[in-house]
């Protein structure tokens, strides 16, 4: 399915790509986190990761079911996430880099994610979109909550054994890359931000380094340098590993379109 | 870093304001705050409670069941005990 934007106002078109931004985040880091389910290092732990995986889900859910209303073109929330192809998803790099089996990475990935979630959510809540306002509000305790486990998971690991930092440490600096995506901003954004809708990205950087530097010190860990940045997932331009994420998600649904329990 | 090596911690929960904290299960964690965060995860996540008591398990004192006799079995025909003599006023609700 490829979205039929023709009919919809600038303004719509703008609203429903930023959903399709949002929800998208939301749906392949819970995928990704779903996939430590029986897997993680310690039931607790087991537990915890799924519990924010479902929360992302949730949070997926209303914002796809809005996305839906918006587009106006009778697409649910299950169309426009089992039914879009890797070039119309719109998440960040960061959220589909695989765990490689490595709890640092889950958390690293987690943690750099969270920060910037946070924030994010917290901008919403003052948005000028009814609907929005009403998800952030509703997402901001969750995310206040996944933000303070992987941040306690950053400090644990990095100021834990020789092998626990030098883990989390190299996480941190192979995901590094993709957090200069996080604030980019493109005419999809200013769009949004001039509507009041959404912040302008840059804006939510000083507070996202700030939570940053702050548990990085704590963890003992050193903040990587400032270098190339990849970037490309807003615009549909994956990492290979997004088509592994979308096979498995959406092979039922493409299978059996519209298969029901 | 194993599970093993995390002491055991009890979890009480109190289901609503006004109400008791109650024992619920319990969990591995390094620390008590690592206690509290999983005692959220693994035993909350229906909206079991409002709030959440952790304590290291080994700081619990508990009876000796060889003890069972001595401790609990004497009160068993002190009826007397139950206030199930007196008559309760009509305007006195839950008791």
């Amino acid at each position: 399915m490829t979205a039929d934007t023709t009919d919809m106002t600038a303004d719509q078109k703008a609203l429903f790509e930023y959903l399709l931004r949002l929800g998208d985040n939301a749906v392949v880091l819970s995928h990704r986190l779903g996939e430590w389910c029986g897997h993680a290092p310690v039931l607790e732990e087991d537990i915890a990761l799924i519990n924010i995986a479902l929360d992302l889900l949730g949070q997926a859910r209303s914002i796809m079911t809005y996305a839906g209303e918006v587009e106006g073109q009778g697409h649910d929330e299950d169309a426009l996430v089992y039914r879009r192809d890797e070039i119309d998803y719109r998440n960040l790099l960061l959220v589909e880099q695989p765990n490689e089996d490595d709890f640092a990475v889950c958390i690293a990935r987690q943690f750099l994610f969270d920060a910037w979630h946070y924030e994010l959510q917290k901008a919403l809540l003052a948005s000028s979109d009814e609907q929005l306002r009403a998800i952030a509000a509703k997402s901001i305790k969750e995310v206040s909550y996944h933000l303070r486990h992987s941040s306690e998971w950053m400090i644990r690991l990095g100021d834990g054994t020789e092998e626990s930092h030098r883990r989390i440490q190299d996480a941190l600096d192979a995901l590094w890359r993709f957090t200069g995506e996080l604030f980019e901003s493109d005419a999809v954004d200013a769009a949004i931000a001039a509507a009041g809708i959404g912040p302008d990205p840059q804006n939510l950087y000083p507070a996202w380094s700030e939570t940053v530097d702050r548990v990085l010190a704590e963890a003992t860990l050193s903040r990587p340098e400032d270098g190339w940045m990849q970037s490309g997932g807003r615009a549909g331009r994956h990492s290979e590993h997004l088509g592994y994420i979308l096979a498995e998600m959406q092979y039922l649904q493409r299978a059996n379109p519209d298969a029901r329990w | 870093m194993s599970e093993k090596d995390w002491p055991l911690w009890e979890v009480f929960i109190r289901a609503k304001s006004g109400l008791a904290h109650k024992h619920a299960g319990s969990l591995h964690a390094a620390d008590a705050q690592m206690a509290l965060e999983n005692a959220r995860d693994v035993y909350t996540r229906r909206g079991e409670g409002v709030s959440l008591w952790v304590v290291p398990s080994a700081a619990i004192t508990a009876s000796d069941p060889e003890d069972k006799e001595a401790f609990f079995e004497p009160t068993g025909d002190k009826i007397y005990r139950h206030p199930t003599f007196y008559e309760i006023p009509e305007d006195v609700k839950n008791m």
